[in-house]
């Protein structure tokens, strides 16, 4: 495994984690850009020009795009979160060139009205796809009110209203301000030679328009209680929390990890035991979510109505034992070693490489092999938790509910 | 592909092990079926796999539950077990230097829980909480519901169990199906990895090769529905679609030409459904067709979610996609389904815990390990002439049709 990096003149950075035993490669275009880039007037468009990328341009056409990508067998896709726009693929190493190109061809794309138009159609339909799941609109529900005033309350999606409202022009406007080469991050990891990636990323990139945007990135501080109520005729009562944690630039982001699994994981956690375990909740978890200057610790629970309320007190009490008395040394070695063992087998596939490679990337500027993850994961202490628990405690500050209450207590 | 070290050993007890051992990876993966799956669920009992695949795990030998997940942890097993139609299946990896120890937790699990009553109450209400889950998520319902619609009881029935049945089942019930069904005669063990075939066989002998061989069950006879259109209303804010007609199982000599007829159809954002369902019309976001199946059947299941004023015309854009199939089938097409396999074979190579779900379900479906490299060449030997000669063979017609959303879609009579 071996490490390299570059810079282009206009700002493009390329990395690359590189193993000629790997059976595949790859590769990704890490943006830095997303909902908490937008205004008011184009909610919604990074996600959106995202779409739009796989439309093509003057040489390739939507329909090409599809086409060559499939005819090299790619697994690909795109993302878009508040912060970074992802474009993905893993592919056999014989089509490098191939992919590289088309994946660049994405990050230029001509936006053709026509295209525009009908894409627009689809977005509507995901925003419909995903009213009909109730966990996500209790979390942009709970982002939206938690972040309010802040860049991170942008809706990802985007609404009915300002995708409507969209025009291609604000999109073109948009795509010029923020897919300047200094905003790119090129990662690519498994079977591929670094002087190729090096002469393809010169041969698809050098023209790139050079420049980089800065991002405010102040901590965010939320109301203290907000609370957002969506009535909704299911079965199920969806709860989604917020509170402060660390940002992604703190160095404190490593205990909020593994505190995160001791408390809140799918199984083993404080809240599994009890709650899950116990059949009082389909679903308690506590997750920790890193962004550009703040932080969250997000809650979630899934229960029956009538529980709702129990389970939010069970789950409090589990947090002030946890800020009063922190955790237990047992707990801090056995979370080090489900997290250990889920870094070490994801990192067998170049693609479960590529988000670890290009997030400390992008967020950080620095790269941490698998071997250096590890010894990282091993430095947390008791005391490290103890002092991650007095600058930012378990609990909430913000609360959206979703399902047939119609009213939670606070 | 590059040559695959596959071995399999079959114990007296009647439980077969399968290994493939592979190069430049640290983890091994483990795949265990247990011939328990819902299939088995007593009439009205409908949802007792799937509280015993819950339940199991609470305790076994020497560990209580908690014990057991913190043993589980301290490996670094990554783990999951679920009962679906055939089987109830464990699954998990680690670093192969722990496979060892966490197979003998296994072997407890296996042939020692505690199935313990003072948590059966808890196990049944998790299992009630996910089930009302389902009705809130119409997209997975919808799926649920096509499968159910589209293959016989018992095979078709959602392996999670049926609500209304929950309340009748019993702790007795719970166990009596663990002694019935949990037996080393059809159980296979799947394992992938930086392992060695010698020493996983005699670990696997001094685990399991005790476990008494039990009593052959009859197999559920099948019950076929009659019925082809269904709807359920609800307050959704899109429609969702569920299509399903027949096709051949795998195993079958025609499996490959079904899977490129269906890799046409919706592998890749090239394929038909997503090239005009979506990128044309852009009708929906979600559009997809798979070829899944039980032993000696197999079926073609889509689904499309849309809103629901433009339901009617996905429902129409994507029946005629179907049936259009039967009109041509372009080179190109293929050769685009030839290039996705031949990928998706080498980058399984990656992956141990995909090798070991594989291994394990080719011998169940087929008593024997199809290679990659085999595979590859069936499908790579395709030719237009004979995937069409499959669609005519099998064509898209009698299909079953089912939506979720505020209003019933009209489905032309002579296409069921």
């Amino acid at each position: 495994m071996i490490f390299y990096k570059e810079k282009l003149n206009n700002g493009l950075q390329i990395i690359a984690e590189l193993n000629p035993n790997a059976h595949s490669v790859a590769v990704g275009y890490f943006v830095r850009t997303g909902s908490r880039d937008e205004t008011d007037a184009v909610s919604g468009v990074s996600h959106f020009l995202e779409h739009m990328a796989f439309k093509g341009n003057e040489k390739y056409s939507a329909d090409d795009v599809n086409r060559i990508f499939d005819e090299i067998g790619a697994n690909y896709n795109a993302s878009t979160s508040e912060e970074v726009t992802l474009f993905y693929g893993s592919f056999l190493p014989e089509y490098l060139k191939t992919a590289l190109e088309l994946l660049s061809t994405l990050i230029y794309p001509t936006l053709r009205q026509e295209d525009f138009d009908m894409e627009k159609k689809v977005i509507l339909e995901e925003i419909g796809m995903y009213d009909d799941l109730h966990s996500f609109t209790a979390y942009e529900k709970v982002m939206q009110t938690h972040f309010q005033g802040h860049p991170l309350g942008r809706s990802i999606l985007g609404s009915v209203q300002s995708i409507t409202d969209l025009t291609s022009e604000q999109m073109s406007a948009y795509h010029a301000q923020q897919y300047m080469a200094g905003n790119l991050t090129l990662v690519i990891t498994g079977n591929a030679d670094w002087k190729q990636v090096l002469e393809l990323a010169h041969q698809f990139c050098d023209h790139w328009p050079a420049g980089k945007t800065e991002r405010p990135m102040d901590e965010a501080t939320p109301a203290d209680h907000a609370q957002i109520i969506i009535e909704k005729g299911i079965q199920q009562q969806h709860i989604m929390q917020l509170a402060p944690a660390p940002s992604a630039q703190d160095l404190l982001r490593l205990p909020a990890e593994i505190l995160a699994i001791i408390i809140g994981d799918d199984s083993n956690s404080r809240l599994y035991w009890k709650l899950v375990d116990t059949g009082l909740a389909e679903s308690a978890e506590l997750g920790y979510n890193e962004y550009d200057g703040s932080g969250t610790w997000l809650t979630y629970l899934c229960s029956d109505p009538e529980l709702t309320e129990s389970n939010r007190q069970r789950i409090q009490e589990i947090y002030d034992d946890v800020n009063q008395n922190g955790v237990t040394l047992e707990e801090l070695v056995r979370a080090k070693n489900k997290l250990a063992s889920r870094l070490v087998l994801r990192s067998e596939r170049p693609m479960g490489r590529l988000s670890s490679l290009g997030g400390n990337w992008v967020y950080r500027q620095e790269y941490v092999s698998v071997a250096d993850d590890l010894k990282l994961l091993n430095s947390v202490t008791l005391e490290g938790i103890q002092k991650l628990l007095k600058k930012y405690p378990l609990g909430y500050s913000t609360t959206a509910a979703v399902g047939p209450m119609t009213s939670v207590a606070d | 592909m590059g040559k695959q070290l596959i071995q399999t050993h079959q114990y007296p007890n009647g439980l077969t092990l399968i290994t493939e051992t592979m190069d430049d990876v640290q983890s091994a993966a483990f795949s265990i079926m247990v011939p328990a799956g819902s299939i088995y669920d007593q009439t009205k009992r409908h949802g007792t796999a799937s509280i015993l695949a819950d339940l199991i795990t609470r305790g076994a030998g020497p560990y209580d539950s908690r014990q057991l997940s913190c043993a589980l942890d301290d490996l670094g097993v990554q783990s999951h077990e679920g009962a679906n139609s055939a089987h109830i299946t464990f699954s998990g990896a680690t670093l192969a230097g722990n496979l060892a120890e966490t197979l003998k937790i296994y072997g407890e699990i296996l042939k020692a829980p505690h199935l313990p009553e003072n948590q059966f109450a808890a196990s049944r209400a998790g299992a009630e909480q996910a089930l009302l889950s389902v009705e809130d998520d119409p997209r997975q319902k919808a799926l649920i519901e096509l499968k159910r619609r589209s293959f016989p009881a018992p095979w078709g029935l959602p392996t999670d169990g049926d609500l209304a049945d929950l309340p009748h089942i019993t702790i007795k019930d719970i166990q009596q199906h663990y002694q019935s069904c949990f037996q080393p005669n059809g159980t296979i063990i799947g394992i992938a990895g930086d392992v060695d075939f010698e020493q996983v066989r005699q670990l696997v002998d001094d685990i399991f090769g005790s476990w008494e061989f039990a009593a052959v069950r009859e197999e559920p006879g099948l019950v076929y529905d009659q019925e082809k259109v269904f709807f359920t209303e609800q307050e959704s804010t899109q429609t969702h679609l569920g299509i399903a007609y027949d096709a051949v199982p795998y195993g079958h000599p025609d499996y490959y030409a079904a899977w490129a007829a269906v890799g046409i159809l919706s592998g890749g954002m090239s394929s038909r459904l997503f090239t005009e369902v979506r990128e044309k019309r852009g009708l929906c976001y979600t559009v997809s067709a798979s070829l899944t199946g039980m032993p000696g059947l197999g079926r073609v299941l889509c689904y499309a979610g849309t809103t629901s004023e433009r339901a009617q015309e996905t429902l129409d854009v994507t029946l005629n996609e179907l049936t259009r199939l039967g009109e041509g089938v372009e080179e190109s097409e293929l050769e685009r389904c030839k290039a996705r396999a031949k990928s998706s074979l080498i980058m399984s190579q990656e992956s141990t815990s995909s090798r070991a779900s594989s291994i394990a379900r080719d011998w169940y479906y087929l008593k024997r390990i199809t290679t990659l490299d085999q595979i590859n060449e069936e499908i790579q030997q395709l030719t237009t002439d004979r995937v069409l000669g499959y669609i005519h063979a099998h064509p898209a017609a009698n299909f079953t049709v089912l939506t979720i959303g505020p209003q019933p879609l009209e489905v032309p009579s002579d296409i069921l």
